[in-house]
């Protein structure tokens, strides 16, 4: 029976060996950049930043924190409790709390001002992983997409904002670390990549607009939805710089130059990227 | 608890179209930790989908499939305003249902 | 290591269609297809053509070009997330199951088309390198298979 079996098979197996075989099954592809391409379009339909986008939502409108409050009264620029596109506004000067702010900052304080978290707690663990969700990435997915489709329109009148981007180029530009690196290196010329990934010139328009409004976006290689704060720490780290301290003023200042580079862009995230 | 799904029920001519996100760390089971034990497979392992009270789709899975997945099927027999159910159960007997309206 | 299966890839160039009918659990009498509820742990482990065969009850099954890839890439930038759509346009298509060649476990996932269903779904599979990618369809009892070469690069670097 099982040797009867094992002919039948084998010729089965030659059978679809020799149609697995067939040039035709996969000679016509294009170029691989763009089979990538098609690869990055599939992942567009069902974003799994959507999950986060969900939870987010949850966490604004649901009391919490020890004076068991909800973010709704949360002022994210154009007034509490207004979300839709606050983010494209941001960076801002916030007057109540007398310095700039990006919007993973502004979270904190409040959190801190209206639920009452100690700061520390606020601030703690901005960046999830599989066994300890971040209510950070949750918030600012929900609040991003909010902004979805809105033009960038962040403004420098405030002198603050003025001085936070200044020292937000001079950082972009400064050289350092074992490697003697900047984010120019990588972000300063157009067509540069990292094995299949595009770099954006950061210093033009286009590339700035593309880099800026893709974020935040749910990484397929972590499994993670991760945020602009995170981005300019992963980018710190790539370069083996001190790392880049979360909601810090130079986080801040970075975060004010590129976004403000981005202007005029409709904002396009959360996105999903590799 | 595992968070909710989001599903998206379109109806498309006399076809619903039914796109589902799920939170899952889908673990496959080959993975090592830090300290070098290896994570435990943890994944979904049927999904079971029905529209007013008949299943429209029934799915078994492996730890192959991607951490948060994704789901998209197309039935016949839907109309504007029915629910959609969807359940998914994992090798864990933890069990998660949602239901979305089909617009 | 199986040297049964290692014989039966050299030969056929590509896997034996036993092995992927055993992997789909559509061979196997009593399988999680005609007994709905349980999980098919034996369609889901097999792995080689001896345990496909032990676990064989009959069963032919074709090529067929009326399976189609739907929004499946040719280039997978990242392996832990491809997406992989299967249309059937044979009458009466009652399941539909994804299998990948080089997985640990060949069988991804495996969907029962209930009539008023129609025979389109899409996942996303994770594949730990460039593999052929196989759908199968199981239509009034008759089982005909698809292929796609789906290749995974490493994508760039940390972030």
């Amino acid at each position: 029976m099982i040797t009867m079996l094992r002919a039948a098979l084998a010729a089965t197996a030659v059978a679809l060996g020799g149609m697995l075989a067939s040039p035709a099954t996969y000679a016509q592809a294009g170029s691989a950049a763009d089979e990538i391409e098609k690869y990055r379009q599939a992942l567009q339909d069902g974003n799994p930043a959507e999950l986060w986008e969900a939870r987010g939502e949850d966490l604004w409108k649901k009391p919490g924190g020890p004076k068991n409050a909800s973010l709704e009264r949360c002022d994210l620029g154009r007034g509490p409790g207004v979300v839709k596109g606050a983010y494209a506004e941001l960076p801002k000067f916030f007057a109540d709390a007398g310095r700039v702010m990006d919007l993973e900052t502004r979270l904190v304080w409040c959190r801190v001002n209206l639920q009452g978290m100690t700061e520390a707690d606020a601030r703690r663990s901005p960046f999830g992983s599989p066994e300890r969700k971040s209510d950070n990435e949750a918030l600012t997915a929900w609040i991003t997409s909010e902004s979805k489709g809105v033009a960038m329109a962040v403004s420098l009148d405030h002198p603050k904002m003025r001085e936070a981007y200044d020292v937000g180029r001079a950082i972009f530009f400064f050289r350092g670390g074992p490697h003697d690196f900047a984010c120019s290196t990588c972000h300063s010329e157009d067509g540069k990549r990292i094995r299949l990934q595009d770099l954006p010139n950061l210093t033009v328009k286009s590339g700035a607009q593309r880099g800026y409004t893709t974020w935040p976006a749910y990484r397929v290689s972590q499994g993670e939805l991760r945020t602009f704060q995170w981005r300019l720490n992963d980018c710190f780290r790539q370069q083996r710089f001190p790392e880049i301290e979360f909601g810090s003023p130079a986080s801040i200042a970075l975060t004010t130059f590129l976004a403000y580079n981005a202007n005029g862009a409709p904002f396009a995230a959360p996105a999903i990227k590799r | 608890m595992a968070d909710p799904m989001k599903i998206r029920a379109t109806l498309v001519g006399d076809s619903t179209e039914v796109r589902v996100l799920m939170s899952h760390e889908m673990e496959t089971g080959q993975r090592k930790d830090a300290a070098g034990k290896t994570v435990p497979a943890w994944f979904i392992q049927s999904v079971t989908a029905t529209h007013n009270g008949k299943t429209v789709l029934s799915a078994q899975w492996g730890p192959a499939v991607a951490k948060n997945p994704f789901l998209s099927f197309k039935f016949k027999g839907g109309a504007k305003g029915d629910k959609v159910q969807i359940t998914w159960t994992d090798n864990r007997g933890e069990k998660r249902t949602d239901e979305a309206t089909i617009g | 290591m199986d040297a049964g299966r290692r014989k039966a890839l050299k030969t056929g160039g590509g896997v034996t269609l036993a092995t992927l009918l055993a992997a789909a659990g559509w061979l196997e009498p009593g399988s999680a297809h005609a007994q709905a509820g349980g999980w098919n742990k034996a369609a889901f482990d097999a792995k080689t053509l001896d345990e496909a065969v032990k676990a064989m009850g009959g069963g032919a099954a074709t090529p067929s070009n009326a399976i189609t890839f739907v929004s499946t890439p040719d280039i997978a930038e990242n392996g832990a997330v491809v997406p992989i759509g299967v249309l059937s346009s044979i009458p009466n298509t009652r399941s539909i199951a994804i299998l990948i060649e080089k997985n640990p476990s060949l069988l991804a996932a495996s969907f029962d088309i209930p009539p008023g269903t129609e025979a389109v779904v899409s996942t996303r599979v994770k594949m730990g390198q460039s593999s052929m990618v196989y759908a199968l369809v199981n239509a009034d009892g008759k089982v005909h298979v698809a292929s796609k070469e789906v290749k995974v690069t490493l994508g760039g670097c940390g972030g």
